[in-house]
């Protein structure tokens, strides 16, 4: 160890990583895999419903090899998967890649859009409350993100939509706007969906790095760096914010993670034909193959933000490297 | 640019504030009637209780006592580096004075206080292990109050830096800038704390156990190592540890503290020979010496220091004092004088002759005949 680079160690601990990462995606392939083929009775059934002309089924007996043993059909599915092939729906007739390919970016601009806010929010509110804790600006967020986080998005989002879009017009009040239709308008109709997204977020990310800000605060190096004649301010940026906010970072992976499913409620509020919307229309209409691309890739999104995480963890913290 | 407007602005509150040390009369540290008390949930716990000492330039006060005793509080108290309000106390008060170079420290606003820290008072902290941040580089540790307090630029303060840690021993100072606490061996972690404390050249070094937990060779290294810089800087330093092995010889005068309060003091070689007080006494005979037989291990003092949120009236040695009175369990001895600087705080003070029985002359017509 002594003897590695820095670099080296992190480099070590990425792989190590990586490997745990590729374990994980495989497993949940294995489990999307059999989430079509094991469903009971015939798949061609499961898959078109009962009404449907038996040219359909030899079709969907077919794409799917249902005749050859199962692990061989997985393999070739991987296969598949692994071109970018999910297969096609028998319902819409789109490919379920474009489908995904449509929706997933919805997903994507309201997390991305949610979380920059929620952490613009927490963090300098988190810093100034932990500097004075029970004072009277504390007692305030304290009890705001309680309020916050006993209030569900949708009643927020719903909220917002009445003051925001209806009364004031600031904010289109549904629809998804293309980003190739201008930044600005883009940015407009998931901004009332990420206002209410991040609500939540706020809370939780708040309430995680004050109380890891003050428990930091009371450590030996602080009133050593207070010995130093540092400045507070430089103390609390410099010092305690980082090795403060490990639980917050896996917090955010987690909540991240279930933002790009969770998200329907808002997404269905604002007409935003996200994925979370799509994988309950696809449940629905019983469309499997949507249902089977769409939990995949959710997935596999979902290990991937967490994966980040920790990758941010190891480069924050250098004593996890080692482990 | 913004550090030189700093450093411009910061040592001009330093000059408002202090004089240049070396013009100002009289004593580097003058703490009198000093007490810090913390209000806990179980009481109050009075950590120091009413101590007054001096220091003067250059030289070396040696804070003995056992775990407990209040020599960590009181160097804190000095400092006035005390804890914030946390979550598991109600809070923390101190009174009594403590001049710096002539300059009443207890009155300072903490911006004022602040300018103090670092670049005139520094402390070595008792546990380098919690004391270090664990997530930031030795480099930053160390280069950060060069930059901030003195106005180094980055390169500067990365030579002095260097400097700094060949200074306290440090071999391949380069690779061990770039180095994390958990990388380091305690030794290491040791230096790289005096390094931090002595980077600005303080004029006052509060070393808190520097030594503790450390093997003898390295001890002693140490100890030389703050010995030369002192000589160098002409720095003033108290000495705080459990361990009377580490002042003897090093530490000019020595306090011995016992549940918040220093109980006798004098020249160091004065203490050792003459101790007046039985629980100096104790602590010497339980120093491990060189000429005791292999396996033979020093007896600790029996019993265990008062609860000091409750404490009882009488010596607070009382309890466990082999001396020990009717009028010791009645009234507190007051810290007396017994010539040439030797106070201590007794009613039934060894005598000078015979340090191994109650001098009971030396004592009141009260006591048990
Ligand atoms: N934050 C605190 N809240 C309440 N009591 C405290 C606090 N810090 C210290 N004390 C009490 O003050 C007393 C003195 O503690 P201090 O740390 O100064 O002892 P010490 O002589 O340095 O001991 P050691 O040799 O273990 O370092 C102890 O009885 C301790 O319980
Ligand atoms: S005053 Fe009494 S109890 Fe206290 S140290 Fe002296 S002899 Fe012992
Ligand atoms: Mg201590």
């Amino acid at each position: 160890m002594r003897e590695r680079t820095d670099g080296g160690v992190l480099l070590a601990y990425l792989a190590k990583r990586l490997v745990e990462l590729t374990a994980v995606v495989f497993l949940i392939s294995i489990l999307a895999f059999l989430l079509v083929h094991l469903l009971p009775g015939d798949p061609s059934v499961a898959i078109l419903g009962p009404f449907d002309t038996p040219s359909a089924r030899a079709e969907v007996l077919r794409q799917l090899g249902l005749n050859r043993p199962l692990p061989m059909q997985y393999l070739t599915w991987l296969g598949n998967v692994l071109h970018g092939n999910l297969g096609r729906s028998f319902l819409t007739k789109q490919t379920v890649a474009t489908t995904i390919g449509e929706a997933f970016p919805i997903d994507l601009e309201l997390v991305v859009v949610s979380q920059v806010l929620a952490f613009a929010v927490a963090i300098p509110l988190a810093l100034v409350a932990a500097r004075r804790p029970n004072r009277a600006l504390d007692r305030l967020a304290t009890a705001t993100t309680f309020g916050m986080l006993s209030v569900p998005a949708f009643i927020l989002a719903v909220l917002l939509a009445l003051v925001l879009a209806v009364e004031v017009h600031a904010f289109p009040a549904s629809g998804f706007t293309h980003l190739s239709n201008g930044v600005i308008p883009n940015l407009k109709s998931v901004a009332l969906g990420s206002i209410a997204l991040a609500a939540g977020s706020v809370a939780v990310y708040f309430r995680l790095l004050r109380s890891e800000l003050i428990s930091t605060l009371q450590e030996d190096f602080i009133t050593m760096a207070r010995a130093k004649g540092l400045s507070t301010r430089y103390i609390l940026m410099r010092h305690a914010l980082r090795p403060s906010s490990f639980s917050l970072l896996a917090s955010a992976g987690i909540n991240i993670g279930s933002l790009l499913t969770g998200a329907f409620v808002v997404e269905y509020l604002f007409q935003l034909p996200g994925i979370g919307y799509q994988i309950i229309v696809s449940i629905d209409s019983r469309d499997y193959l949507m249902v089977q691309g769409m939990a995949l890739v959710v997935a596999v999104a979902y290990v991937l933000v967490n994966f980040a995480a920790d990758l941010l963890l190891g480069v924050l913290d250098p004593r996890v490297r080692r482990g | 640019m913004r550090s030189r407007a700093g450093w411009t602005s910061s040592r001009t509150t330093r000059h408002l504030i202090f004089p240049p040390v070396d013009q100002a009369l009289g004593p580097m540290l003058e703490v009198d009637g000093l007490r810090t008390s913390f209000r806990t949930p179980r009481g109050v716990v009075r950590a120091v209780d009413g101590v007054s000492l001096g220091l003067d330039r250059g030289r070396t006060l040696g804070i003995v006592g056992e775990t407990g005793s209040g020599k960590t509080m009181l160097a804190r108290s000095i400092m006035g580096l005390l804890p914030a309000g946390g979550r598991d106390r109600l809070g923390v008060e101190r009174s009594g004075t403590v001049r710096f170079a002539g300059h009443d420290l207890t009155g300072l606003p903490p911006a004022q206080l602040r300018q103090v820290w670092g670049t005139q008072i520094a402390m070595v902290f008792q546990d380098p292990m919690t004391a270090l941040n664990p997530v930031v580089r030795v480099g930053r540790q160390i280069t950060e109050s060069l930059r901030l307090r003195m106005g180094m630029g980055r390169s500067d303060a990365k030579e002095t830096a260097l400097a700094l840690l060949s200074s306290v021993g440090i071999a391949d100072p380069g690779r061990h800038l770039r180095s994390y606490p958990h990388e380091l061996s305690g030794g290491m972690r040791q230096r790289v704390m005096i390094a931090i404390a002595i980077a600005c050249g303080p004029r006052l070094l509060l070393a808190d156990e520097p030594t503790t937990g450390l093997d003898v060779t390295i001890q002693a290294q140490i100890l030389d190592l703050l010995a030369d810089l002192q000589r160098e800087r002409s720095m003033a330093m108290v000495l705080v540890t459990h361990d009377l092995g580490v002042v003897a010889g090093r530490a000019d005068e020595t306090a011995v503290m016992y549940a918040g309060r220093i109980v006798e003091q004098a020249a160091t070689a004065e203490l050792f020979a003459h101790p007046l007080m039985p629980y100096s006494q104790a602590l010497l005979a339980a120093i491990p010496r060189l000429a005791d037989a292999a396996g033979t291990r020093p007896k600790p003092i029996p019993g265990r220091p008062p609860d000091l949120a409750s404490l009882a009236p009488g010596c607070r040695f009382a309890p466990r004092c082999p001396y020990a009175r009717e009028r010791c369990r009645e009234a507190d001895p007051p810290l007396v004088e017994a010539g040439s600087g030797h106070r201590f705080a007794c009613w039934y003070p060894l005598s000078l002759e015979d340090a191994d029985t109650p001098a009971s002359d030396l004592g009141d017509s009260q006591g048990e005949a």
